[in-house]
């Protein structure tokens, strides 16, 4: 988690200092759900489809800090050379777009590529709570239903779709549009990884053993905005959530010398990740 | 000989492919057996290949999206949309995934998937299951835009569009399906030569043949064929006009090459198509061969295509809104005949 946000603030500070164009969309204070979910899938077969909001995502899914740095900074060691940026990912097993609702459809479509191919893979789609406002979300658990497939849907709920509250977004109960479905749903709303990572090896276990897909409910906050300046809501409501922050809960956990030595790896990892992705070419330069 | 329709042609095609490869699938709404889709292209396939057809429900928007991440995951979905004005809701998934996704992911990925459906009016359906929308689809960059007409190898073109390892969109016709599949023979078909260009989704070339010196071209594809084929014969026995007609097999990437070969022996070009003509292939045909042909064009290129508006129900409101042969044979004389 300390990796992931170390991650994001040094994009925030490159995009302020002017080394960064374009946009991102930073997952700060959402850590606990990249991390207690992704430790239970496997690589090596399990699928993801996320969102903009995929950084922290990838990064636990992969490892791979160079790669994402060096994409979103528009080099040619990019793991989409440059060509994807920060919301259009793709590595092995692993896949992101920048559309809301356009996912879910192609998630669906690898489960049931997945459910054919017999393998046991988990197809895990991220969708955040703006994302319930979209069609596709709805045709989507209907066939994950009816084909009975592999798919876990993951709903981040922020609270927020970038600016709109939830309250002004999303009727009803977000667990119960899958239940109409007949689809096993969950939910839960905590910053503490640990009680993530339990929920989530719930579901994840569910998905694999009854081969029928799953909803899992993850309330959480957003201390950054979101995207890079754009934030509206109270400053003394986000200052409640730092309370909840997932480093702080989490780290109360453990010893400080522990955190530090943590920290520190991390630290060292991430300048390492700087210093190759700077040095690396810039994606579409003309050779002087 | 046996007459085989151009639907039992796509048909055939499609089993053949099922019994050779057993990663191609097929979805859509009310595909399977016995009704078979409901133009019937999908006929016996899910009784061979129950576990390989997969029926839908009514979700456009999503799949193309579904059919996309089948693709991503190596095997070959055929994805029937059951009428091409549905096409519409599936406008995300195509524009911003299926466009997207290999040249974004830096060829990270191959996509083969194949989405079929039927354009096209003449039945009477109205407004809403008639339209001929392929135009909004060659706007789209990283896709395959075929358009198959009754005298193509539809087999050929089907196994074309299901052994790519990019997105096609396999553009059918509603009234081309109840027609007979004529092929040329011996390189003759209508009293018109016939010559076929090389590669998949390839153009038909029509022409007088030896002797008869060629007045004019004409460029369409589709359901249009037939109709562009009698009015050249209305205008071969009205008025000795001799025109040479290339039929497009695909739209999208566009390959001019048989246009421009035709164009240097007529200098003038009319395009026919069945859609409305705001924006329309023609238009994009025009732009092209002005930029390519302008040594060669005599005259200026004229579009033949629908009136903009919606395609009415009535048959007889239906027919005045579409071109028919006359428009084509009036639009050839108009172009030939006026000052060089």
């Amino acid at each position: 988690m300390y990796a992931i946000r170390r991650f994001e603030e040094t994009l925030l500070d490159m995009f302020s200092a002017g080394l960064l164009v374009g946009t991102t969309h930073t997952c700060i204070g959402q850590e606990a759900n990249a991390v207690g979910l992704i430790d239970h899938l496997e690589p090596e077969r399990d699928v993801i489809f996320s969102n903009h909001r995929c950084h922290g995502h990838y990064l636990a899914f992969t490892g791979d800090q160079v790669g994402l740095l060096a994409e979103v900074m528009g080099r040619e060691t990019g793991v989409c050379g440059g060509k994807g940026g920060s919301q259009h990912l793709c590595a092995p097993n692993f896949y992101t777009n920048g559309v809301q609702g356009s996912i879910v459809p192609v998630a669906t479509g690898i489960a049931l590529a997945e459910r054919e191919r017999g393998a046991g893979a988990v197809t895990t789609v991220f969708l955040g709570d703006g994302t319930l406002g979209q069609g596709t979300v709805y045709e989507c658990l209907n066939m994950a239903a009816l084909w009975r497939l592999p798919l876990l849907f993951v709903v981040e709920d922020n609270r927020y779709a970038q600016t709109t509250p939830r309250e002004l977004a999303v009727a009803g109960s977000v667990p119960a549009r899958a239940e109409a479905f007949g689809i096993h749903a969950e939910a839960l709303d905590t910053t503490d990884v640990e009680e993530v990572h339990a929920a989530a090896g719930r579901a994840v276990a569910r998905v694999r053993e009854t081969r029928a897909p799953a909803l899992l409910v993850l309330g959480t906050y957003r201390l950054s905005p979101h995207s890079k300046g754009d934030d509206v809501r109270d400053p003394a409501e986000i200052e409640a959530w730092r309370a909840r922050d997932p480093l702080a809960v989490a780290g109360a956990r453990i010893g400080p010398e522990e955190r530090a030595a943590i920290e520190r790896r991390c630290e060292d990892a991430l300048a390492d990740a700087v210093a190759a992705a700077q040095a690396a070419p810039v994606a579409g330069a003309v050779a002087a | 000989m046996r007459t085989v329709t151009c639907a039992q042609a796509l048909n055939a095609a499609l089993h053949e492919l099922f019994a050779e490869r057993d990663d191609v699938y097929l979805l859509g709404e009310d595909v399977l057996d016995p009704y078979g889709g409901a133009f019937k292209i999908s006929r016996g396939l899910s009784e061979r290949y129950p576990e390989r057809v997969v029926t839908t429900p009514i979700s456009e928007a999503s799949l193309v999206g579904v059919a996309a991440g089948m693709a991503l995951r190596g095997y070959r979905p055929v994805l029937e949309i059951m009428f091409g004005d549905f096409i519409t809701l599936a406008f995300d998934q195509i524009v911003n995934g299926v466009s997207k996704f290999r040249e974004m992911y830096d060829d990270r990925v191959t996509l083969p998937l194949v989405v079929r459906t039927p354009m096209g009016g003449r039945r009477g359906y109205g407004p809403t299951h008639s339209q001929s929308l392929e135009k909004l689809l060659i706007g789209v960059p990283n896709i395959t835009v075929a358009a198959t007409s009754e005298c193509h190898d539809l087999g050929a073109m089907m196994r074309d569009a299901v052994l790519s390892d990019d997105p096609v969109f396999l553009i059918e016709n509603k009234v081309m399906y109840g027609r007979p599949n004529r092929r040329p023979r011996d390189g003759h078909l209508d009293g018109f030569r016939v010559d076929e260009t090389a590669g998949p989704f390839p153009a038909l070339i029509f022409s007088a043949g030896e002797g008869a010196e060629p007045a004019a071209t004409i460029v369409t594809y589709g359901g249009m064929l037939p109709i562009v084929l009698d009015a050249a014969t209305e205008l071969i026995v009205e008025e000795e006009l001799f025109c040479e007609v290339v039929c497009l097999g695909r739209l999208l990437p566009l390959d001019l090459g048989p246009v421009l070969e035709s164009v240097a022996r007529t200098g003038a070009l009319v395009t026919a198509e069945e859609g409305p003509l705001t924006g329309g292939v023609g238009a994009e045909i025009a732009a092209r061969m002005q930029e390519l042909a302008w040594g060669d064009l005599r005259r200026p290129v004229r579009r033949v295509a629908a009136e903009d508006g919606i395609i009415p129900a009535a048959p007889g409101l239906e027919d005045a809104r579409l071109p028919g042969a006359r428009d084509v044979a009036d639009a050839v004389l108009a172009l030939v005949g006026a000052p060089a």
